[in-house]
Order: C-alpha cells, then structure tokens, then sequence
C-alpha cells in the first residue's frame, strides 16, 4: 500500500518536472488575468482571434520536430516567401480569397526552393540544427531585403506608388493589406458569446491536423520519426536519412508560407522588415510553452501553447501598466519571457538527458548492493 | 557433408588486410544448408572480420575490399552493401542493437520494410506517402516472434525492454525476411539470462531445421558445444580448426583458441612478487563504472607497489572501464585508496594531483592535443599538474613556458622512445599510430607519475614499434619504479610484460594469476562470467 502512495507520490512528482514549463505559464496567467482586469469576453474574442492568426504557422514546427531536427527556425524562411507573394498580389490589385490563394501559389516555387537549401546545410550540420537555421534565418533575411528594398520596383516590375518607396525602388515599410484584411476569417461568419469566431480559419487548421495526424501514418512518417530518433539506425535499414531530412524542412517551409498568408490577412498589413523577423522565434517559444521539447512535440502542445502564450502576451501589458503604472514594462515582459523560455526549455532538455545517464550507474549500484546481501 | 549437394556458403582463400596489416590469411569454409556453425576466437582474431566480408560491411569496401571468393549456392558474389547481402537471404545480427529505441518491437522488426496500404495520395507523390498496415505488421511480427519459441509483447517500445528482448527483436527481424538463408550472429547470447540463452539456442536449432543456416559467434564454449554441428576456431586471421562439434571437447576449443606456443613465452622473471610480499600502493574497493560498452560491476584488487599488473580479457567485458573508472573519465562509484589516501572518483584533476597518471586507449580523442607540437604534446600535462618547465616571474605572479626546458625534454624522449619525427616542432597529428602512442607515453613519463594506467598501448601499431612501446613500459617501471597498470586484450604482451595479470569477465575480476600460468587456464576464465 505505502509502496503504492510512494509510487504515485514519484509519477505526480515526475508529471509536475515533465510539464513545468505549462504550469509555470498557468500561474502566470491566472495571478495577471484579474490584475488585468479585462472583461472575459474581450479575453474571450481575443484569444480566439490569436489562435486563428498563429496556429497554422506553430503548426508547420511539428515535422522537422518529428525527424529530429529539432526547433526549426527553417519555418522564417518559408515566412519570407509568403510576404513576398503577398506584396506582388497587393500590386497586382488582385482582392480577398483569390489574392491569397495566388500569393500561396506564387510563393510556393520561393518556399520549396529555400526549403531545399536548408535542409541541404541543415544535413550538413547534424546536431546543431536549431542555432544553424537561426543563423541561417538572418542570412536569408538579407537576401530577402536586397530583393525587396533594391530589385522590387527597378527589376522586379512594381506598379503602384502606394507600397513603394518614394525614390523609385523598394517597397515601403508597411504595406496594406487592407483588401483582403480578415477575409477568410469572415468568410462564414459566426458570432459566439460577443466574439467574431474565424471559421474558416478553423477549418483550414482542422484540415491541417488532420493531415500531420494522417502524415504520421504514412510510410514518409515513420520514416521521419526512425530518422529523428536514430539516424544510424535508420540508415542501416536502407532509409535515405538525408532525403527524408530535407523533406521535412520542405515540408516546413510550405506550411509555414502558409500560415504567414493566414497571419497576415489576419493582420491587414505586412510590416515588410520585421513581420518574419520575430515569427520563429514567437513560434518556438508558444510551441515550448505548451510543454513541447527539443525531441518531442504534439499537436496537443500546439494548441495549449498558442492559448498560453498568447493569454500572457493579452495580460501581461495590463496587468504590469496596472502595477507599475507603465505599460512599457508589459511590453518588455513578453520579449523576455519568450527568449527565458526558449533558453529554460533548452536547458530542462539537456538536464533531463544527464539525468537519464547517470540513472544507469544509479542502476549498477543497486545491482552491487544486492549482490552484497546474497552474498 | 551431403554427397551431391553443393553448399549454400562457401568462402574460397579470403584473404584481408588493413593497411597492410594482414588480419586474415586464406580462410576456406564451406556452410551448408540448414547446418549450425560455431566460431570461436580470441579477439583481434578475425572472427568479426570474416563475419563482416560475407555480409558486404562498407567498411571493408572503403579499405580497399578482401581477396578469394565468396560463392553463393553455386554462384559466385560480391556483395557492395549490406544490403546486397541482404537481398542474396543473408542477416546478420550485431552485437550492439540496431534499434530504435522509441519504436515498438513490431515496428522495429519492420523498419523500412512495412507492410502498406496504397491510396490516392500515393498514387501521385509516390510510394512513401502510402499509409502503414498496422494490423498485417502485428500480425506478421507476432509470428515471427512466435517462431523463437518466446513471448514478447510486440506492442511493447524498446526502450522500456530489458536487453534480452531487444536481442530477441533483432533476431525476430532477420527471420521475418522471408528469402533468409544464412542468419550470422555475433555474440547473441551475451546479453542473455541463462535461460533466455537456452531458448535462443532452442530457436535456433528450430531454424536450422527448417533449412536456414547459422553461423553462431560466441564466447561461451558450452553454447557451441551443445547446439552446433561444426565448431571452426580461427587465430590471429588464420583459421586453425574446423571439426565436428561431437569429436571436440571445450578444453581442446580453448587450446585452439589460445594456442601457439604459449608455454614457451618468457615469463617476466626480473623479480619475482609473491602476494604478500610489498607494499600495497593501489586498493580498489567495489568499484562500477557506467562506461558504454565496458560496465565495470564490484571489482576489487590491489596493486603491489613497483609492480606491473596486467589487466586482460575479452572486449567488452569491462577491463577498459577500470582506469577510466578510476581516472574519473566515466561515472563511477566504489572505493579507490592510494598510498594510504582516498581518491574521490569522478575527478579527474584529483587522480592526476596525487600522482596518477593514465595513457588512454583513445588516443586521438583524450590522449592527444592532435594540432599542436610534439613539445607541448608532451610538456603540456606536466605544466598543468606539475608546474613544470614553468618560469616564474615577479615572484610567482606570472609563468611563462620554458621553451628551452620543454625543447630539451622532448629531445630526450624521442631518443629514448625512438620515435619518428621531424623535429620537436613537427604536429602530433602529423605522426604514425606507433609513434603518436610513443608521445603518449611520453607525455605520461614526463608527468613522473608514481602509478601509471596504460590502456591497450599496443592496438593497432606494427610489431617494430609494439615491442619498443613495451620495452619502454618496463624500462619506466625498472628504473624509476614506477608501479604501471597495463591493460589489453593480447594475452601475450601482458604475459610478457606483466609480473602478475587480473583476467576481467563480466565485469568482475575473475582471478588474479601469476604471468606464467599456463595459457588454458586464462582461457577459462576468459569466458567464466561472460554475461
């Protein structure tokens, strides 16, 4: 019986470890909601809105996850495309659902081609892959500015005067979306207890579940799931270990050009040189908040991350205006809680692994010990 | 042998060297269908080898392929990769797990191999984007299961197995295959209770009669005897016996295994220590050590001051663990006393402070600083611990390198040792595996430590240079009476060099013996507590 409730005491003791990250962020959120002192329907609506704008882009992390190469910051580039598209269909004139689709379609070619390139250097360099492809984000982000500030407008045929920049070339810093601002959002309207529900967003990213659900199935899944967990194993099988690796960047890089269309038509406009810039990093951290590792992340985790994450992001602000009567220090707050999160996750990960090994000479110990009392 | 039948395997003058190094020579054997084939062999002797030329390994491709024939039922082959090997019904079961250890047995068993259901997907981007048959790959791995004659929970991920489980998925993988012919497995039983061996040898039998062939790599002589219809002992790459199990006996195995003219060999009669003569300068209590590959389990022993003690057996069975153990490069536990004071293990910088020293058997990776000179190769560990070939300035408070101390020392020992260079200058790097070993000793002598652990300080150099290593080792010890803890797995060079030899199996010292014991007795406890 004691042995039992010991038992149950070291399981409960193991799941509060496991999942201390969620449950960090649930007393964070629960201690600043009433300090905020929102109505809960304005929480409500807002929460809803953030979960429509940011959970296909969190999403298009869970592949490169699932073939081991870890937090992927691959997804910015696939950013970078989407915006690219966009900004074309914004000076093509072209409106709502029809723009979007053709800025997925014409950022596609851009994504799979950047996708490719990442996973080739990413294969590369095995076992650093997540500071590779933050590096390699900032290296590709320059490639993007030449693209967009110098050649859009001088090589790059742009028309309207309103998102370039008044020398002649480059594009402004912010563009508007305006026209298809919310688009899919509302396309079936519905409005629940006051808040505007974006079902079609919802079905997108049901759709998409259904797909990383059905992807694990496939023979490419367990393909990438051997790959993430031993690539030496899974090459001796016969697995082409680094052509399922850049398949899932591919992948990755698709999904998240995107969700960076469905994040921004949310938005209504593109911050041209920043809106990619945070996305990965903002991503990665949801993702670890909703109790994600380096080697292991659910759909499950996405949905409790984007909740959690984006609830402090709300109150965070109010409710440290409320305190310190300057909202800076809200704003400040979730900058660092979102890199402090990134960095305990990576940290927790790493102890958790120390700890697995020094359980085996635990282990040889207690065999010793035993050894002694037959003796 | 049937008459009129030609046989399923059959290896014609196999001839392979490594750089030279001739690890086997003309190796001739025939398998035939359904038939158990014990192989038996010291280490280093070329078993694995051999193993690994009939099963395509890509390591014997990229240094340079093997010479003779491989003819398969008839037809001669030359297998690229494993996985031609593969194809042509050949499995083999390594020693270290090839799983995943997050897939459970059955998926395990049908790693890239997976039964598949088609859908439209598919039928547009192709093969891979078919869903698993989950229900068909349980169905069929049970089965495979099934025909071990055991019961494993096929659901069951491997991680959460104990050992002998997972050895029973690998060999269930090989026999899904449904074209195997010859199954080659290395060491299965070594992992396995008693029990579980008896039903791996039950299942094999069971194989064997429905017309597959095994070739059963084992250090438990028992095993052979009891389950194979031919015994084959190879030594030193040649292959030296090739009876019927019945007509052998474990001592004659043992014999062959061991062999040459070992009662010959010249025992180190410097001096002769008997146990209770000299000062105990080393007690190690109870010692574990979690090394991969080389667990050390409640070893205890003592070492005589200005003494060579000899570390030997099989690989695998824990000798290398014991200095690494104790010099605190692996997690371990226990007690270690030396010259009257308590070493706290996992501290290396301890160990080196009280005037331990250790050359370790990777010497590229520990041993040496592989970009930097010669002189600093060796003068580095004696600056760190020592202080020496220091020069101190404004009273201690800065030390610069004595380049003219280190230059001169280095000089010394590359005459002393012989070792081939260009000059004090030259990298480490630079250096040939006999020579780099010769810096390592080196660098070890100039720390002049009162103990010194060598691990395997002949492996992989040529003769020339491994006796003048070992020369060197007894010179050290003689003339600065240095007590020196040699471990290796040739038995002879520690017989040659080592005043008295602990035989390490299973992880436990299994006895401590005079050098000059015969060599069937070293034979036997080899192999007394292999697990």
């Amino acid at each position: 019986m004691s042995v039992n409730k010991q038992k149950t005491a070291v399981n409960a003791a193991e799941l509060i470890r496991n999942n201390s990250v969620p449950i960090m962020f649930i007393i964070i959120c629960a201690v600043c909601i009433p300090l905020a002192g929102f109505s809960p329907s304005y929480l409500f609506n807002e929460i809803i809105t953030r979960i429509g704008r940011n959970t296909f882009l969190i999403l298009s992390l869970l592949i490169p996850v699932m073939a081991g190469m870890g937090l992927n910051f691959g997804m910015t580039l696939g950013a970078m495309a989407g915006e690219i598209g966009l900004i074309l269909v914004c000076d093509w004139q072209i409106v709502g659902i029809p723009a979007m689709i053709l800025a997925v379609i014409i950022s596609l070619p851009i994504a799979v081609g950047l996708g490719l390139f990442c996973g080739r250097i990413l294969n590369m360099a095995r076992g650093r892959e997540m500071i590779t492809s933050y590096i390699m984000s900032f290296f590709i982000n320059g490639i993007y500015q030449l693209v967009v500030l110098y050649m859009m407008g001088s090589i790059i045929p742009i028309k309207h005067s309103n998102i370039k920049l008044p020398r002649g070339y480059g594009i402004r810093n912010t563009v508007s979306l305006l026209r298809m601002r919310q688009k899919l959002d509302k396309l079936i309207p519905l409005k629940l207890f006051g808040a505007d529900i974006p079902v079609m967003t919802f079905i997108i990213i049901a759709i998409l579940c259904f797909f990383i659900i059905w992807f694990r199935k496939t023979k490419l899944g367990q393909d990438m799931r051997a790959v993430g967990q031993d690539m030496e194993v899974a090459k001796d099988s016969g697995i082409n270990v680094e052509r399922t690796r850049i398949i899932s960047i591919v992948i990755s890089t698709i999904l998240a050009d995107i969700g960076m269309v469905i994040y921004l038509q949310n938005m209504g406009n593109i911050a041209t040189y920043s809106s990619h810039s945070q996305i990965g990093m903002f991503c990665i951290a949801a993702l670890l908040v909703g109790g994600a590792s380096v080697d292991r992340a659910s759909i499950g985790n996405v949905f409790l991350g984007v909740t959690l994450f984006h609830m402090m992001f709300i109150v965070a602000p109010a409710a440290g205006a409320r305190i310190t009567g300057d909202s800076m220090i809200g704003e400040y707050f979730r900058v660092f809680v979102s890199y402090a999160v990134i960095t305990i996750a990576l940290v927790m990960y790493e102890t958790k692994k120390r700890r697995a090994r020094s359980r085996v000479g635990e282990q040889l110990k207690l065999e010793q010990g035993t050894g002694e009392e037959a003796a | 042998m049937e008459k009129g039948k030609a046989p399923l395997l059959e290896l014609k003058n196999i001839k392979k060297d490594f750089f030279g190094n001739q690890v086997l020579m003309d190796i001739n054997l025939t398998v035939n269908e359904g038939e158990v084939i014990g192989l038996a062999g010291e280490n280093g002797a070329g078993k694995s080898t051999l193993m690994k030329i009939v099963f395509g390994a890509d390591v014997i491709r990229e240094t340079g392929g093997y010479g003779g024939d491989i003819i398969l039922d008839g037809e001669k082959v030359a297998f690229e990769t494993p996985f031609d090997a593969i194809n042509a019904g050949i499995g083999m079961v390594h020693q270290e797990f090839s799983l995943i250890p997050g897939f459970s047995s059955t998926e395990n068993i049908f790693l890239n191999r997976e039964p598949k259901r088609k859908n439209v997907i598919a039928e547009v981007f192709g093969e891979r984007l078919c869903t698993l048959d989950r229900s068909e790959m349980h169905v069929r791995a049970e089965e495979a299961i099934g025909r071990l004659g055991i019961h494993i929970d096929a659901d069951m991920l491997i991680k959460d197995m104990p050992v002998g489980h997972k050895q029973f998925t690998e060999i269930a993988r090989e026999l899904s295959k449904e074209n195997m012919k010859l199954l080659i497995l290395d060491e299965p039983t070594a992992v396995l209770t008693e029990k579980e061996a008896e039903i791996l040898l039950n299942s094999i039998r069971g194989m064997a009669e429905r017309g597959i062939a095994v070739i059963f790599i084992t250090h438990r002589l028992q095993e052979i005897l009891n389950v194979c219809d031919r015994v084959v002992v190879m030594r030193d790459g040649y292959l030296i016996e090739d009876v019927k199990a019945a007509e052998t006996s474990e001592a004659d195995i043992t014999r062959a295994m061991v062999g040459r003219n070992v009662d010959k060999v010249e025992g180190r009669s410097v001096k002769e220590l008997d146990p209770g003569e000299g000062k105990t300068i080393l007690s190690v209590k109870r010692l574990w050590v979690d090394m991969p590959g080389e667990t050390v389990r409640d070893v205890s022993f003592d070492v005589k001051e200005g003494e060579i003690l000899g570390i030997g057996g099989l690989a695998g069975q824990g000798k290398l663990g014991i200095p690494n153990g104790i010099m605190g490069l692996y997690e371990a536990g226990g007690t270690v006393i030396f010259d009257g004071q308590e070493i706290p293990l996992n501290a290396p910088r301890k160990c080196l402070d009280a005037s331990l020293a250790f050359v370790s058997e990777d010497r590229r990776g520990v041993g040496l600083l592989l970009d930097e000179s010669l002189g600093w190769n060796i003068a580095f560990p004696a600056m760190q611990i020592k202080d020496r070939f220091l020069k101190p300035y404004l009273g201690g408070l800065i030390k610069w390198r004595d380049e003219k101390a280190i230059e001169e020392v280095t000089q010394k020992y590359i005459k002393e040792l012989a070792i081939r260079c260009t000059g004090t200058r030259q990298k480490a790097k630079e250096l040939s595996g006999g020579n780099q070993q010769k810096v390592c000793l080196a660098k070890a002598f100039a720390l002049e430590p009162r103990l010194l652990f060598v691990s395997e300080p002949t492996r992989g150099i040529d003769v020339g240079a491994k006796a003048l290593v070992l020369e060197a080792l007894k010179r050290f010890n003689r003339e600065s009476g240095t007590t020196v803890v040699m471990i290796s797995s040739e038995l002879e060079e520690l017989r040659a060099t080592c005043d008295r030899i602990a035989i390490v199996s299973g992880g436990k010292v299994a006895e401590i013996i005079s050098a000059d014991a015969s060599s069937e007795v070293f034979g036997t406890l080899m192999v007394s507590l292999v697990r």
